[in-house]
């Protein structure tokens, strides 16, 4: 067994936080809640602290921050109905540009590989789909309408144009550009209750979600013309749920991130329990085995919103929590 | 604006709890337990009654469930018909009035007593989605209604 060994608590926010996010260089964290500020934190010495919040952006709560891939950019979602693009210009943040267009709460906020494409999703069901022009504009080029129910989160394939969206009605789906217009060309059902998180493995023919059922669920994709013999429709690859992890939660889980450096797994919920997944060596591509490597009861006080691997220090990961803290861990592997 | 149940049966109060010499002493550690939660809940108003959870029989102690020891908390309401449109609402309250009350390690489950309204699973399920409650919340005029369901009534005492 691994083990995971708190590094730090960063404190600040004055009720629960909801996000946290690392730039692409790993140097920065933002996080954000229902205080209505996003707070940057850094490195200074040993320690880690606070280097700007950012206010004055949003009337309400702040649900989720994304950086762009160029790490130039912060975009923030709120309950406000609005997304925030923040510029960072010599350390400092400025709001440049508001997204206006949703009917309610914004849930999440996600930036495509190439920086050209930003995805939004709202509690008023749809997935919009904005390209960022030269001169930092942002125009909508899509509207998508496919889920039936308030949409909780979105995000980008690694290195294609494929979006994918997670639900209170139970589905994530995919979505990519055909001919002029941004479709839903595939529904992965099998959860039983609201799929809170969706995340893409490095290589991006995995996908990992989690949900209020209390399961981790991993799919593969499988390309036309596959060996396995899956069947396919069109060009489209067809994602089947090869593995559920069952059992190790508790309660609800709300986050889920896939390692890209280390392939490893971290989940964190409403049980207050932060664990870390690895796959078992040499297991079935079609029938894949994930053990779980280590786990922190009460990693915080009450329930954990979101986790996330550090992209350029392995075994580095941050955590958010209703208990209005964020905190550092690093995870230990030992060899099985 | 028409009621949903015009004539609602009415049930008798649980009487005050007696006091043991142990409740006064402050060295004896206090758990808390199903008769405390219950009484935290059983004065919420109904949202179109002048009456409360408890004379409507929504909540009754055997309903509670409280495991001080695990930090969790579940609560069974009962609604007065099985097509209670307020129903979302007066769970939204019992929500809302133990997350105030109750220190913050407590797990709350607030959930329709199975096979008592028509749409069970689906206000459990919003009831149990913290992210719509915390939305819900940050509506001002929800909040209102909440609140005065939470206000305590003077004849109520």
């Amino acid at each position: 067994m691994g083990s995971l060994t708190k590094v730090c608590t960063l404190e600040g926010h004055e009720d629960q936080v909801w996000c946290v996010a690392w730039n692409p260089a790993g140097s920065l964290l933002a996080s954000c809640g229902t205080d209505k500020t996003i707070r940057i934190w850094g490195r200074e010495g040993d320690n880690w602290v606070c280097k700007s919040v950012l206010t004055d952006g949003h009337q309400r709560t702040i649900r989720n921050v994304a950086w762009s891939p160029c790490g130039n950019y912060l975009a923030s979602a709120s309950f406000d109905a609005t997304v925030c693009i923040w510029s960072r210009k010599e350390g400092e943040f400025e709001c440049i540009a508001t997204l206006e267009g949703h009917e309610n709460e914004v849930k999440a906020v996600s930036w495509a590989t190439s920086g050209s494409l930003l995805a939004t999703c709202s509690r008023d069901k749809s997935v919009w789909i904005w390209e960022v022009t030269e001169d930092e504009d942002f125009e909508c080029a899509s509207v998508m309408s496919a889920h039936s129910q308030d949409v909780k989160y979105c995000t980008w394939h690694p290195s294609r144009e494929i979006l994918a969206s997670c639900s209170y009605d139970n589905t994530v789906k995919l979505f990519k550009e055909e001919i002029d217009d941004w479709t839903c060309f595939a529904t992965l059902e099998s959860h039983e209750s609201t799929v809170w998180k969706v995340c893409f493995d490095a290589e991006g023919h995995r996908l990992a979600s989690v949900s209020d059922d209390k399961t981790v669920k991993i799919w593969q994709e499988y390309m036309p013309g596959n060996q396995e013999g899956v069947p396919t429709v069109g060009k489209d690859g067809t994602w089947k749920c090869v593995c559920t992890l069952s059992g190790y939660h508790d309660r609800t889980i709300f986050d889920v991130d896939w390692s890209h450096l280390t392939g490893r797994l971290v989940t964190g919920g409403g049980d207050d329990c932060i664990r870390v997944f690895r796959e078992e060596e040499g297991s079935d591509k079609n029938q894949p085995s994930y053990n779980l490597s280590a786990s922190v009861r009460k990693a915080h006080s009450q329930d954990i919103n979101c986790v996330a691997w550090n992209p350029k220090v392995e075994n580095f990961l941050a955590s958010c929590s209703d208990d209005g803290t964020v905190k550092l861990w690093n995870y230990n592997e030992q060899d099985i | 604006m028409s009621l949903d149940n015009a004539n609602p049966i009415l049930y008798e109060r649980t009487k005050e709890r007696d006091l043991r010499p142990e409740d006064e002493d402050d060295d004896v550690e206090d758990e808390f337990d199903d008769r405390e939660v219950f009484d935290l809940i059983r004065c919420i108003n109904d949202p179109e009654h002048p009456l409360s959870l408890e004379e409507l029989n929504v909540v009754d102690c055997d309903n509670v469930h409280v495991d001080d020891a695990g930090n969790r908390v579940e609560i069974l309401f009962t609604p007065t018909i099985p097509h209670c449109s307020m129903a979302t609402l007066i769970g939204l309250s019992i929500r809302v009035k133990l997350l105030r009350a109750l220190p913050p390690r407590f797990k709350v489950d607030v959930k329709i007593s199975p096979g008592t309204h028509a749409s069970e699973d689906a206000v459990n399920k919003q009831l149990a989605d913290k992210e719509r409650v915390a939305a819900a919340l940050e509506n001002s005029h929800l909040l209102d209604v909440v609140n005065q369901c939470l206000a305590a009534r003077p004849s109520a005492g």
